[in-house]
């Protein structure tokens, strides 16, 4: 693992059950870097997530991050380690108020710039409806709260899967706008998007998933639109 | 004025069916734990007390300050040797587990206290009594329970409402995946949960011997009557607990006034009354 990389994979394979989900996928991501992961539904990308952040079980030697092998350590170990996720769904707890939420982000005191003030400072509207319950919100609002909640544990890496889901594309600008800010003061994303578009334009570098395996990587700026397409659809 | 004594009577019960309720609630509520063996450990507190206070010759209250330290040990060694490796999707293991817990409980203080009434002897406490206006009295003891009872339950709503921890444990009843992204160890947090619940029920337990005589085959009843509070009072609210110990304690004392063999029919009569009127209980899940 070269020292720039902040996460590697190497022949990440997942399994749900018996049924193979992920076959040998290489990834990497340095520090500062933003990524997109693209593909069709099924293809893999919500588990890739899962299995770097511990949910779905892993290869010791299959995952680094920091440098240290983090593959099979339980979720909230690696949380502390500093990856943190904005699941797919949003998954705010239904039992707890919109600062709550917020609050038990950053369970793992984790050491960084973001707290309560900092979350409500990019998202000014989550502090006006603090003492809301979490569900009252609107998915935009929602969506925002999950990425505060996120951040709350001062991750070196974020992980944000199918944040545009069901949302409405200025909705879906403004929060890509956001996280072009959490990125610029030093948090490295992977994004897994199911908007082409939108993911080209927000990363450094690109991974297409396809069947569980790596169909195309590369720079935005150097990959075609038949080439993606390609890649995407298999066609 | 018999009424009104005997409804007094009744809320103070109630107190002591809180106490039974609010540990069961816990469980219930972190982690979908239906806990069979609950009723048991309830009487195995007593048990513990008796122990010590045969051996150490103090106050069933003084030994509080020990009952209340092993049963949380208790506790959480259960959840983590025993509970935790059944949790899944599927309720039915959780459930088999605690009713072996249950079964395995019962049948060792029967081997070691046998099958004789026990009572804790608590002094002047059990027959003290407070002169009301209108010629009434109630129990000290009684008051206490009622009272410690209402203290736990502040305690625990602080805990749920106002920590860090109590955030925790209502993330996990929420949704336990997404509690782990947020860096909560869930095998830990479950231990502590019933930790917690066996701090509770070691007071219950204690207030159950100095009020009535034990024997290890009343934790199934003393289960039923937890359940029956927390139904009542309506699943995720504590102080809806509380009100539905009231209740129940309500019932049963006025069953006791009108044949002392009603007490406990009075008492299930009332629940199932309510239960099939307002199946929900009384009060909301508390957010």
């Amino acid at each position: 693992m070269t020292q720039s990389n902040l996460l590697e994979t190497r022949r990440l394979v997942a399994f749900y059950g018996d049924f193979q989900a992920l076959f040998g996928i290489d990834f990497r991501i340095e520090r500062d870097e933003t990524v997109a992961m693209i593909g069709s539904n099924g293809a893999g990308k919500s588990t890739f997530l899962k299995s770097i952040i511990g949910l779905v079980r892993a290869e010791a030697e299959a995952i680094y991050f920091d440098g240290e092998a983090i593959g099979g350590d339980s979720a909230y170990r690696i949380v502390s380690r500093g990856v943190s996720m904005v699941p797919e769904g949003r998954r705010l707890f239904p039992s707890l108020s919109v600062e709550e939420n917020l609050s038990i982000g950053a369970y793992s005191k984790r050491k960084g710039p973001w707290n309560l003030e900092a979350v409500y400072t990019i998202f000014p509207m989550l502090k006006e409806r603090r003492r809301a319950a979490a569900m009252a919100l609107s998915g935009g609002q929602q969506q925002m709260a999950a990425i505060g909640r996120a951040l709350m544990a001062n991750p070196k890496l974020l992980l944000c899967d199918e944040i545009s889901l069901g949302l409405a594309p200025v909705i879906i600008k403004e929060i890509y706008a956001h996280l072009e800010r959490v990125s610029a003061n030093g948090t490295s994303l992977i994004v897994v998007e199911q908007d082409i578009k939108q993911a080209l334009a927000i990363a450094d570098r690109v991974y297409c998933l396809r069947e569980g395996r790596v169909a195309l990587e590369g720079r935005p700026s150097d990959l075609t639109r038949e080439q993606i397409t390609e890649a995407y659809f298999g066609i | 004025m018999d009424l009104v004594s005997a409804v007094l009577d009744g809320i103070l019960l109630g107190g002591l069916y809180a106490l039974f309720g609010a540990g069961l609630s816990l469980i219930f509520g972190v982690m979908r734990l239906v806990n069979i063996a609950h009723g048991d450990l309830i009487v195995l507190s007593a048990f513990i007390a008796l122990v010590l206070t045969a051996h150490l010759g103090v106050h069933p209250l003084v030994s509080l300050v020990l009952v209340v330290p092993l049963m949380t040990l208790l506790g959480y060694g259960l959840q983590r040797g025993v509970f935790n490796r059944t949790l899944g999707d599927d309720i039915l293991p959780p459930l088999l587990a605690s009713f072996g817990v249950s079964v395995f409980l019962q049948n060792a203080l029967l081997k070691i206290f046998s099958a004789d009434s026990q009572r804790l002897h608590a002094g002047n406490l059990e027959t003290l009594r407070v002169d009301l206006p209108g010629g009434m009295a109630v129990g000290v003891l009684p008051c206490l329970m009622f009272f410690v009872a209402v203290f736990v339950i502040c305690g625990l709503q602080l805990l749920l409402y106002h920590t860090q921890l109590g955030r925790a444990f209502r993330s996990i009843s929420d949704d336990q995946e997404t509690a782990q992204l947020m860096g909560i160890n869930n095998a830990h947090l479950f231990g502590l949960a019933m930790a917690l619940s066996l701090a509770i029920v070691s007071i219950a337990g204690v207030f159950l011997g100095i009020r009535t005589n034990f024997d290890p085959s009343i934790g199934p009843t003393r289960l039923i009557f937890a359940f029956e509070a927390i139904i009542i009072g309506g699943l995720g609210n504590l102080w809806g607990t509380l009100v539905g110990g009231v209740i129940l304690g309500v019932a049963q004392t006025l069953g006791a006034r009108i044949n002392p063999g009603y007490q406990i029919l009075a008492g299930h009569i009332v629940f199932l009354t309510i239960l099939t009127l307002r199946p929900q209980g009384f009060f909301q899940r508390t957010r």
